[in-house]
């Protein structure tokens, strides 16, 4: 079917503008992290930020060619689209080559491709198609843990990629399945399992046992008089026990030595500002000393001067921080909510359920980048690679989230068209 | 169907509000409320350097320069910022052992984690030139500029006095001072810190993670120059103290000349003397514990200001100005010398072989000891026999204004008052009233409680030069420029001796080197004026004390000469002094025979 629409038509502008606002500001910060006196100019394509203006450009080329594409390409080939990708996850393990311990990317000439970041894309397309057949019983937990395991399928090869971070952002596709009807304990029992395991760490595991004994016991004297639910409680209580000894366990006997320093420093056991508490010491110092203002664009010494790793890439949001202080954190993390809150409202008005999952994907994969991303740069959560969405330098990234946008912007303009 | 679960979409967009809230939050704590990062972030990026001024340099009297600076480096570290490094090349280029690495990292760590310390100090230049090439690949480390003391002559140690570390003590009562910087110690580099030190700077350098420099912050606006110590001139005659030095060559003693007209003060011997090359640089610290471990010489010690002597018969000049001014004495009374002045119960103050009776130039000239005894009796007994406390404190008062039993107050740390005894301390001795002149008789030949150091010896012998007043004696005439000098130090002090009395004291002294007992001090064509001494030393053989002034009218040189464990005043005492007249009035030694033979003498016992 032929349009006499151009490829603009219906573009939802709002997230168009905040995707353009977001790039540029990320490429002004990365010619800030990474300036040098002596290469002065922002179109330097021997220095990163050079080259990240190449891949704004190519990005926003490939933005153009996904509006011009018919939307329900997208639907109908996501099978072959995740299968495609699934395939490049199972190539890189083998003919990958090691970067800084993991083994997730291709290396083609000069351009080295992430399929990791793009595996994100299709596992929301595949999902969306999954839970937008027709027939499909949301009740049902059978097919929750279907979805799962489309879920399931990329992390594991993620996994054995040894690039854990990103494995991890996956996990957010809960909440999509919260939102399509997966069983609030189902999200309650799997939220509470990094709670649990963490506390496993943290205080002694026969105390914490006896915690729980007692709630169990509570809560089965004030809620339930059943036996069956006596039984329940007893499995959930046995199972938590065992979930707590093996945590203990994996921690302390199958986890690497710099792994399980990493968890400790987390989780408050070791202090270690040289080692593995080095980053998010000197991320909070850059951060700390932007006070109010900030130093000013291009004067910020501690990213500059190297102080905070990986400044231009997951460390991106210290060079906000230390140069726009305060008020400018405040306005980026403001457009960055912004965006999440606008996917969400536009995912609502879809008629289609492969759209509206699809947009729900793209809001909680955004988010999950986000929050982990500043999370960690604020301390507020352990060191996990994962690049802040369109600000990071980095070509695969900043293509596969402009490509994961701009394919619901895609659906979205043609909304009504689509059911 | 899914509608059933619309409110969900209320849970997605609370997380999003919520997450973004719980950054801002924190945001707000450490980028408002708390401080810590900010203070560590200038502690990551600055690095405050120091700008050590060179100190003033000193020149003696005839402009020769005696103290410069040369250059020398110190490494510092700031021990938090210290990664993993080649710490073997470390060492290698600085020359010290791992072990000794290890234990310097922990000391400094110990002090602070974040200040900055020395890790070594004084770096010469050659081994900085390899260092400086490298220092990127040592974090945590970098070099200041140091300078270091240099002497031109290998002399004057002790009034020149030395510079060292500033110890946590000053620190702690000085806010000038830093660990690591450098504090004049003794000598004129103490008693002129002030002016020598200048004014440090600090210099503001923005560092990247490598220790990498990165330029001036701010282009410098809170950077401060230094500004250099101020000169010194001094009074010192370099060749006279080389040939003072010289000349006290294996013997223990001191020779302090002053010019009597302006109390400044021409060299200070003190021996045995050493090198003051020798306590500058890497090399102090050992030389320091060499010097001080010779407890039998101490060589540290500035024996012109810190020892004291009985001053024996050289204080007789002193006693006959005092007779004279009480009215006991005049220029003609005589006494003849039986060879000896009895006490009465059976003791006896010998007095040795002359003429007899004597007048007041003639008992001067050969040192009568019964004369002067009788002198002083007459002295404290003015008042009658059993009235001693008032004359007493008469006698003292004069003595006490011709400089003696207190501090002179030059211009040079540690110097000791010595002791003129009050009183009080015969009255603690001997029980108030119960003590008479013949008790206190040997304070007539100079001997008993009496002590003088050296240099109040040359400031009384410039005190009868002057013919009845001193000049406080001081090494620093010019501060910043030439003939600067403090006023104190141009007043003249008068003693309570009418002038008129000094010409007579003054022949007798003249007399003591034309025929008397210190022949052996003439130089030919030069009005001499002389008094040899014996200290009395109840650990070994006597001293040999000399005090000489020259020439008789318009004097300008006056010295005391005291060579421990000599003997007889003349035999060493007299010519040494006689020799540093002549260098000083000629400017060069023709009695090279006197010379040697005062040069090879050896006095210490091995």
């Amino acid at each position: 079917m032929r349009r006499e629409h151009g490829i603009f038509h219906r573009v939802d502008w709002v997230m168009v503008i905040l995707y353009l606002i977001l790039v540029l500001f990320g490429w002004l910060n990365i010619y800030s992290a990474v300036y040098d006196e002596m290469q002065p100019s922002i179109f330097d394509l021997t220095q990163r930020y050079g080259k990240q203006m190449v891949w704004i450009a190519a990005a926003l080329i490939l933005a153009v060619v996904t509006l011009a594409i018919d939307p329900k390409f997208f639907s109908q080939f996501a099978w072959l689209i995740y299968s495609g990708l699934i395939l490049l996850l199972i190539l890189v393990i083998f003919i990958g080559r090691d970067v800084s311990g993991t083994r997730s990317w291709f290396h083609l000439g000069s351009v080295a491709i992430q399929p990791a970041e793009f595996a994100k894309m299709a596992t929301a397309l595949v999902v969306a198609r999954y839970l937008s057949k027709i027939d499909l019983n949301l009740k049902k937990v059978k097919t929750w843990l279907k979805a799962a395991i489309l879920v399931f399928f990329p992390v594991l090869l993620i996994l054995l990629q040894r690039d854990t971070g990103s494995a991890l952002v996956f996990l957010v596709f809960l909440l999509v399945f919260y939102r399509f009807g997966m069983s609030g304990y189902m999200l309650l029992a799997l939220v509470a399992l990094p709670v649990i395991g963490i506390l496993a760490l943290l205080i002694n595991k026969f105390i914490l046992i006896g915690i729980l004994f007692f709630g169990a016991v509570i809560f089965y004297l004030f809620t339930l008089k059943k036996f069956r639910h006596f039984l329940i409680v007893l499995a959930i209580f046995v199972g938590s026990a065992g979930y707590i000894f093996s945590v203990d366990y994996a921690v302390n006997r199958i986890l690497q030595p710099y792994q399980r320093q990493r968890i400790n420093v987390f989780i408050g056991k070791a202090s270690d500002p040289k080692g593995a508490g080095y980053n998010v010491n000197q991320s909070l110092i850059a951060i700390g000393s932007g006070r109010i203002l900030g130093k000013g664009y291009l004067n910020g010494t501690q990213t500059k001067y190297n102080f905070v790793p990986e400044q231009s890439t997951d460390f991106i949001f210290c060079t906000v921080g230390e140069e726009w202080g305060f008020l400018g954190s405040l306005v980026l993390i403001a457009l960055y909510v912004g965006l999440l809150v606008r996917i969400i409202i536009i995912a609502e008005r879809q008629r289609a359920r492969f759209s509206r999952v699809y947009g729900y994907s793209v809001a909680a994969l955004l988010f999950a980048h986000f929050a982990i991303n500043i999370g960690m740069t604020l301390g507020l959560l352990p060191v996990i690679g994962i690049p802040l969405p369109f600000l990071s330098y980095g070509g695969s990234s900043l293509w596969a989230f402009t490509l994961l946008l701009f394919i619901f912007i895609r659906q979205d303009s043609y909304r009504y068209e689509l059911v | 169907m899914e509608k059933h679960y619309l409110n969900r979409k209320y849970m997605f967009i609370g997380l999003f509000l919520l997450t973004g809230l719980v950054f801002i939050i924190r945001l707000f704590y450490i980028q408002i409320v708390a401080e810590k990062y900010i203070l560590s972030a200038s502690n990551n990026v600055l690095r405050y350097i120091t700008q050590y001024p060179a100190r003033g340099l000193i020149y003696d009297r005839n402009g020769k320069l005696l103290v410069f600076n040369e250059a020398a480096y110190d490494m510092m570290v700031i021990p938090r910022q210290v990664q993993a490094m080649d710490t073997a090349e470390f060492c290698r280029l600085l020359g010290i052992e791992l072990a000794d690495f290890r234990n310097r990292l922990k000391r400094t760590s110990d002090y602070s984690t974040y200040k900055t310390s020395v890790f070594e100090s004084q770096i010469n230049r050659e081994n900085f030139g390899a260092l400086q090439e490298k220092m990127f690949m040592f974090p945590g480390f970098f070099v200041q500029p140091r300078t270091l003391r240099k002497y031109t002559y290998p002399t004057a140690a002790h009034m020149l006095g030395y510079v060292g570390e500033v110890s946590p003590s000053v620190i702690a009562r000085n806010s000038y001072y830093k660990p690591g910087d450098y504090i004049g110690i003794s000598g004129i580099e103490k008693s002129y810190e002030e002016v020598l030190r200048g004014r440090k700077g600090m210099k503001i350098r923005v560092v990247d993670v490598h220790n990498r420099d990165m330029g001036s912050f701010q282009d410098g606006r809170y950077d401060t120059l230094s500004s250099p110590g101020t000169n010194l001139w001094s009074s010192i005659d370099a060749d006279l103290q080389l040939l003072g030095e010289t000349l006290m060559q294996n013997k223990k003693g001191s020779i302090v000349a002053i010019e009597p007209s302006s109390g400044e003060i021409l060299c200070l011997v003190s021996s045995p003397a050493y090198d003051p090359n020798l306590l500058v640089g890497r090399i102090r610290n050992r030389n320091f514990s060499l010097l001080n471990a010779d407890t039998l010489n101490i060589p540290l010690f500035n024996r012109a200001l810190m020892a004291t002597y009985p001053p024996g018969s050289a204080f007789k000049p002193a006693n006959a100005l005092v007779g004279l001014q009480e009215g006991v004495l005049t220029p003609e009374t005589r006494y003849s010398c039986p060879g000896g002045f009895a006490l009465g119960n059976d003791q006896v103050v010998g007095c040795h072989d002359h003429g007899s009776p004597l007048n007041l130039v003639e008992s001067i000239q050969y040192s009568c000891n019964t004369y002067f005894c009788k002198v002083f009796k007459l002295i404290l007994d003015k008042d009658g026999f059993y009235n001693t406390e008032g004359a007493y404190n008469r006698w003292r008062n004069h003595i006490l204004s011709f400089g003696m039993g207190k501090r002179t107050g030059l211009d040079l740390p540690s110097e000791l008052s010595g002791n003129i005894p009050s009183t009080a301390y015969y009255d603690k001795y001997y029980g108030r009233n119960r003590w008479r002149s013949l008790t206190v008789i040997s304070l007539a030949i100079g001997q008993g409680e009496i002590l003088m150091t050296p240099l109040q010896l040359a400031n009384m012998t410039a005190l009868i030069a002057n013919r009845g007043y001193y000049i406080i004696p001081h090494v620093i005439t010019g501060v910043g420029e030439p003939n600067s000098v403090n006023r104190t130090f141009m007043q003249k002090h008068y003693c309570s001796v009418d002038p008129a009395h000094f010409d007579v004291v003054i022949d007798g002294m003249e007399k003591v080197v034309q025929a008397g007992t210190a022949t052996n001090a003439r130089l030919d064509s030069v009005a001499i004026c002389a008094k040899t001494g014996t200290a009395q030393n109840p650990h070994g053989d006597n001293h040999s004390i000399f005090i000489v002034f020259a020439p008789k009218e318009n004097p300008r040189i006056a010295v005391s000469v005291i060579v421990e464990n000599a003997g007889w005043g003349a035999t060493w005492a007299a010519p040494i002094a006689s020799l540093m007249i002549e260098q000083y009035l000629r400017g060069e030694v023709k009695r090279q025979e006197i010379k040697e033979r005062m040069t090879n003498g050896n006095l210490i016992r091995r």
